[in-house]
Formats: structure tokens, C-alpha cells, sequence
């Protein structure tokens, strides 16, 4: 175990929270999208030279133990600087259209740039500090940095989703940190009264055969329902949609591809701990469950949708469910085919909000009826929805298909009875999607002009990713899933 | 030690206390008196947690006071108070459950607590046993207030209450988390009522009230969906 520090480290987590205060003190400058961006590329730049020192040297732990870098989150670090970058590029004009159609006044901007920055850096801080309290106080600030994003239009239906994430992630969030309690309280009874290091995940995660089985049992309940909400499991999810549809769409997309993810991470973390002390199958079971139950729930919802940002909500929640029983199911090739799943599934989900915000203010409606004949006005925003829509489907040859593919091979194998609910899940939700996808990209148009040309370009870069993930995973990065995947563990 | 048995005895009571005080917010319908009660609630924790620092000499405990006393007991039902001033709400509505079923539905909430705290009590140190069980309790309480209320403020006071049961539950089953840890904790809750204060702005905005009905639109099926 060692002090020291890491400069990449420190970077990483510094220059968001600078961004955040920078811009905050900045204000409604002109050019703050572009410092927004700038900061972003410095965030991503850190968090590079963070995952070469890592693949180079193997895990780090510094700063008198309080974090750590592993393989596990060093690719979640890369993953959420990354799409943190694109989205801030997307942002730029995205916002500067909402200005001029007078959605936003221009002294609103200084809050949403100064949060968007400040939720970066909670994100951050939750994916890389080896302590489980600061992952709860970290995981909190993100719902709160958040909600006033969420309500930034100051619509009615805004402020309730804003009002309903609060509240829902609030009591949830509360849970968790009832478990994180007990956890702490495990630990102790275990390695004895040692303050500080009862908390640390690498700690408890060297003395886990020694740690209490009935109150670990009892903490990961409360733990899988805290962090469970905000991950948008059933039958907790229904902040999920209405955060996601009322505010802005570069918020959408970062609250689906990256927040998601991070939660996502937290119950994963803590996976590993409970099942080295039980010994028994029930945190994977209780995965499964839940998981499954949110795929089957988003699947029928998603025929009901009429709003494109709370279709692709929803199919969120089905995604979601999917990494959460392949992680449920453990062993190497499920936890493999998860991390690739949590991957591509951020990479494209990000992709098509930005596609659909763009198409939203071309058709001024986000109402699915209202948008029609993309590819006529603008075949980019057009070809971006509808190969993001399949790409999310899991059609071959992007890399959805590859770790949807491993996910029910390995549930045919370990799981059988689970994979018929899948397949039909799947198919369900196609109909549902590419149904009302194609009215939207090929049809009659009623679209207008924007002020100012979209940023397509992030659109383009993640698909592109994500059908590179699918034909060929560079060995680096494969080798890399693999150690995470092994970290993980679990299974038979 | 002669003063042990008393201040454990002290510290059972302030346990009972917290208990009793749930059940009073439970049944409190002025606005002005939850927010009274719940600094109450602030207090009583303070004495627990004081009482808890003399018997264990962990200094790190009244540190852990220090910051109840300042952000409990002072400021934030100072804020609360000020926000229902200027927001002028003063009554919350009847709550979806009338007064004697909530008060039933509590008790049946304790005993279950009780039940559930059961495997942790019994590894816990004999000095706070039943601490941990009431600790379960005020949670669940709070928990069932915000499900009952209909003012948005009322179910802030449930919120805050919960972190408060939340806290006692820490400190009786492992005398407190670490201190960074509960200064994070304390951040989040206070940057969580700035939050909610400029929220309940925008909520009076637009509705001219803070009664929950308003924001009952948006459903599984449809959503709103339009843009004005």
C-alpha cells in the first residue's frame, strides 16, 4: 500500500472542478462553450495519461490510500472523459440554438456550463477514490449538481422531473449510505476499531472472507437498492425517463451514457465484496432479478412512448438491465461482454441524443408524430438517427451485436432459462424502436432550418467506435476488459 | 467506571426520544412545528452524540458534535424557517393517509425495524443495542412521512429526518464513520437544501403553490412531450 501520488491523477480531478469554478465566476461569456470544451479536452488528455501509466504499471493507489486505479475503472475513467468531451463539443451549438429560440436566457448558461463541469468532476472522484463513504458523498453531489440542469427550461413538466429525481435518488441515495453504514460496521467488528481503513475497498476487499455474512447480506440489499436507483433498475426507475426527456439533451446524454455507468460501478464494487463474505449465490441472483425485471418492464413501456428522448430513455433502462444481469451472471466472458456492453451502449446511446436533440429542434417538437423526413432537410442528422437506432438494437456489425451476442451465449450456457425472456425482450424492443425510427428519418418533412450548423461530428466518431468495437477489439483494449473482467469474478 | 451505567441509561433515553419525536413529526401537520421538531430532533442527537464522546473518549466524536450543532440544530432549520416565511406556506394539506392510520401504520414500521436490525444487534457492543433498532426505526418513519405528505416542504423535513435517523444508526453501531466521510455527508445534505430552496422558487413560479398535485403530469405512458 503506498502514499505517493500521481500528477495524472490530480490532473484528472482538478481541472474539471477549475472548469467548474472558472466558469462559474466567468459567467454568460461568449466564448464559455468553448472554455467548456477546453477543459473537457484537458480532463480527457489527463485521463489518457492516467490509463497508459496504469496499463503500464498496473494499479495505483495513492493519496494516503484514499484512491485507487485499476483496470476496472481506468477504462470507465477514459470512457466518461471521453464522451464528457464530445458531449461539450455537441453542446456548443446545440445550446447556442436553444438561446436563439429563447428556450434559454443567455445568465442561465453560466450555471449550465459551471455544473456540467462540476458533475464531470463528482463522476470522476466516484470512479476513482477507493473509499466506499466518499463513493456515496460522491455519487450524492452528482444528483445534485444535476437537478437544476434538469430543471434548466423551467417548464412545469420540468421541474416535476427535476422534483421526482431529487426525491427518488435522494431516498434512494439515503439507502445506500444505510448500507455503506453497515459495511462500515462489518468491517470493524472484523479487522477491528481502524478508523480510516474500514472503508477502503482494496482493505475490505483483502479481509472480505472475514467480514460478517448476515450484515453484508443485509448492507448489499440496501446497497443494490441505493445505488440500484440511480443505475434506473425496476421498479425504481421512474425518475430515469423524466429526467432524461425534460432537460437539455447534452445533459441527457451524459446522464445516460456516463451516470448510468458510474452507478452501474458502484453496485459492482460492492458485488464484489458481499459475495466474497456470503459465499453463496444471492447478490448474483439478486442481479439477475433485477436486471431482467427492468428489461422486460422497459421493453413494454417503450411501445407506449410518443417523445423521442423518453423512447431512447427507456431503452436506457432495458440496456441497463442487460449489463446488470450479465454482471448478475458472472464468471469471465459475461463480466467480459458487460464492460464491452457498458461501452458501446454509453459510445451509441450518447450518439443518438445528440442526434435527436438535433432533430427535436429542427422539428421544434420533441413528439415522435411531429418529426418527419430527416433525411430529406439534413441527411446527417437523418443517416446519425437511424444508424444509432440500429447500432443500439444490436444489428451486426456493431459492437451492441457482439456483447448482446456473448451475454445470450453465456445465459444459454450458465442461465437457460433466462434466455428465451432476453430474446423476446430484444425482438420487442426492436419492433418497438426501428418502428418509430423510420417514419421520423424517411417520410414527408415538416423540418426548418437552424441558426447554427450541428455539431455532427461526435455523432459520427462514437458510431464509428462502436462499429469498430464490433468487427475487431484491439488486443490492448481486450487484454484490459479481460483483467477488469477478472477483478470482477464471480460465477461458476 | 461509577458514571457509566448513567450516561448509558442517558443514552437510551435520547434512543427513546428520537423514537418519540419521529411519531410526533408523523402526526404534525404545521409546518412551522415539523421544522421545530426536527431541530429538536437536531438536538437530542447532539446530546447522543456528546454523551456517546464522554463514555468512548474518541475525540473524533465531538468534532461529529460540533458539526451537528452547527448544521442541525442551527442552520439548516434556520433556513427551513426562512424559506417557509418567504414561500408563505404555513399548513400542509391532509395527508394521503389520515393521522390515526399513519400512526398505525408507524407502529406496525417499529416493530418490522426491530426485527430487522436484529442480526446487527446482536454483534453490536451491549451499550447500544436498542439504539440501532430505533436508529432502523426513524429511518422507516421518515420514509412513511414523505410517502403520506403532500407539500413538497413537509417531505423535505421526512428527507432530512431519514439523515438524521441515518446518522444515529452510525454513530450507535460504529460511533461514528470517518470523519472525512461525515463532512461529506454534511456537504451533500446542506448543498441539498440550497438546492431544494432555489427548486422551491421555480416551483412557486410557475404553479403559484407547492402542493405535489401539480407535479403528478408526467406518466409511464406519455409523457408531455410537446415544446411550447
Amino acid at each position: 500500500m503506498g502514499g505517493g501520488a500521481s500528477v495524472e491523477l490530480l490532473l484528472l480531478l482538478a481541472t474539471p472542478l477549475t472548469g467548474a469554478l472558472t466558469l462559474g465566476l466567468l459567467g454568460a461569456r461568449r466564448f464559455a462553450p468553448e472554455l467548456n470544451i477546453g477543459f473537457s479536452l484537458l480532463t480527457f488528455l489527463a485521463a489518457c495519461a492516467l490509463a497508459v501509466r496504469v496499463v503500464a504499471a498496473g494499479r495505483l493507489i495513492v493519496a494516503h490510500d484514499q484512491f485507487f486505479i485499476d483496470a476496472f475503472n481506468v477504462f470507465l475513467v477514459t470512457l466518461t472523459a471521453f464522451v464528457g468531451l464530445t458531449t461539450a463539443i455537441f453542446s456548443r451549438p446545440y445550446m447556442r440554438v436553444e438561446l436563439e429560440h429563447g428556450r434559454v436566457r443567455s445568465t442561465q448558461l453560466r450555471l449550465y456550463h459551471s455544473m456540467y463541469q462540476l458533475f464531470m468532476s463528482t463522476m470522476l472522484v466516484a470512479l476513482t477514490t477507493n473509499n466506499m463513504g466518499l463513493l456515496w458523498v460522491a455519487m450524492e453531489a452528482a444528483t445534485l449538481s444535476t437537478v437544476l440542469l434538469v430543471t434548466l427550461y423551467r417548464t412545469a413538466a420540468s421541474l416535476e422531473a427535476g422534483w421526482k429525481y431529487f426525491i427518488l435518488c435522494g431516498v434512494g441515495i439515503a439507502q445506500a449510505l444505510f448500507g455503506t453504514i453497515l459495511l462500515y460496521f462489518a468491517a470493524e467488528h472484523a479487522i477491528g476499531a481502524e478508523g480510516v481503513s474500514a472503508l477502503l475497498w482494496t482493505h475490505l476487499n483483502g479481509v472480505k472472507g472475514q467480514l460478517e455474512p448476515a450484515v453484508l447480506g443485509l448492507a448489499f440489499v440496501f446497497l443494490l437498492v441505493g445505488y440500484g436507483t440511480k443505475v434506473g433498475l425496476a421498479p425504481l426507475h421512474s425518475w430515469l425517463p423524466d429526467a432524461h426527456a425534460e432537460g437539455p439533451t447534452p445533459i441527457s446524454a451524459v446522464l445516460s451514457g456516463l451516470l448510468l455507468n458510474v452507478a452501474i460501478y458502484a453496485v459492482v464494487r460492492c458485488k464484489v465484496l458481499v459475495e466474497g463474505s456470503l459465499h453463496s449465490a444471492l447478490p448474483s441472483r439478486m442481479l439477475m432479478g433485477f436486471g431482467l425485471l427492468s428489461v422486460v418492464l422497459a421493453v413494454f413501456l417503450l411501445w407506449r412512448q410518443r417523445d423521442i428522448k423518453r423512447l431512447f430513455a427507456y431503452s436506457s433502462i432495458e440496456h441497463m438491465g442487460i449489463i446488470t444481469f450479465a454482471f448478475g451472471m458472472g464468471g469471465a466472458v459475461a463480466n467480459f461482454a458487460a464492460l464491452l456492453h457498458m461501452t458501446v451502449h454509453s459510445l451509441t446511446k450518447s450518439a443518438i441524443f445528440f442526434a435527436a436533440g438535433h432533430a427535436a429542434q429542427k422539428a421544434g417538437s420533441q413528439l415522435m408524430d411531429q418529426i418527419r423526413g430527416l433525411i430529406t432537410v439534413s441527411p446527417t442528422i437523418g443517416w446519425g438517427l437511424m444508424m444509432g437506432s440500429l447500432a443500439i438494437l444490436g444489428l451486426p456489425p456493431f459492437g451492441v451485436f457482439a456483447s448482446e451476442f456473448l451475454i445470450l451465449t453465456t445465459a444459454m450456457r450458465e442461465q437457460p432459462w433466462a434466455t428465451p425472456i432476453l430474446l423476446t425482450a430484444l425482438a420487442v424492443a426492436f419492433a418497438a424502436i426501428f418502428g418509430r425510427v423510420q417514419p421520423m428519418v424517411f417520410g414527408e418533412t415538416t423540418a426548418k432550418r437552424l441558426p447554427h450548423p450541428p455539431a455532427l461530428l461526435p455523432v459520427f466518431v462514437h458510431l464509428g467506435l462502436v462499429l469498430v468495437l464490433g468487427l475487431y477489439i484491439p488486443p490492448y483494449l481486450a487484454d484490459w476488459y479481460r483483467a477488469a473482467a477478472r477483478l470482477i469474478g464471480g460465477g461458476g | 467506571m461509577n458514571g457509566a451505567p448513567l450516561t448509558l441509561q442517558l443514552l437510551n433515553f435520547c434512543a427513546a426520544l428520537l423514537l418519540l419525536l419521529s411519531f410526533a413529526m408523523l402526526s404534525q401537520r404545521r409546518i412551522v412545528n415539523l421544522v421545530n421538531l426536527l431541530a429538536v430532533q437536531g438536538s437530542v442527537l447532539l446530546l447522543a452524540t456528546l454523551l456517546l464522546a464522554a463514555r468512548t473518549g474518541q475525540h473524533h466524536l465531538y468534532l461529529s458534535a460540533a458539526l451537528t450543532l452547527g448544521l442541525k440544530v442551527i442552520l439548516l432549520p434556520w433556513l427551513l424557517h426562512r424559506l417557509i416565511r418567504r414561500l408563505g406556506v404555513y399548513w400542509d394539506a391532509e395527508p394521503l393517509l389520515n393521522i390515526s392510520g399513519t400512526m398505525l401504520v408507524g407502529v406496525l414500521t417499529v416493530v418490522f425495524a426491530f426485527g430487522l436490525a436484529q442480526p446487527i444487534s446482536q454483534l453490536a457492543s451491549t451499550a447500544t443495542r436498542n439504539a440501532i433498532g430505533i436508529a432502523v426505526a426513524v429511518v422507516l418513519l421518515s420514509f412513511l412521512m414523505m410517502i403520506t405528505r403532500r407539500k413538497a416542504m413537509s417531505q423535505v423535513v421526512g428527507f432530512l429526518s431519514m439523515e438524521n435517523g441515518l446518522f444515529f444508526g452510525a454513530m450507535s453501531a460504529t460511533y461514528g464513520m470517518p470523519m472525512v466521510v461525515e463532512f461529506g455527508v454534511a456537504l451533500d445534505v446542506l448543498v441539498a437544501v440550497l438546492v431544494l430552496g432555489i427548486f422551491f422558487f421555480q416551483i412557486r413560479e410557475q404553479f403559484d403553490s407547492l402542493d405535489l398535485h401539480h407535479l403528478e403530469s408526467l406518466r409511464e405512458e406519455a409523457g408531455h412531450g410537446g415544446r411550447s
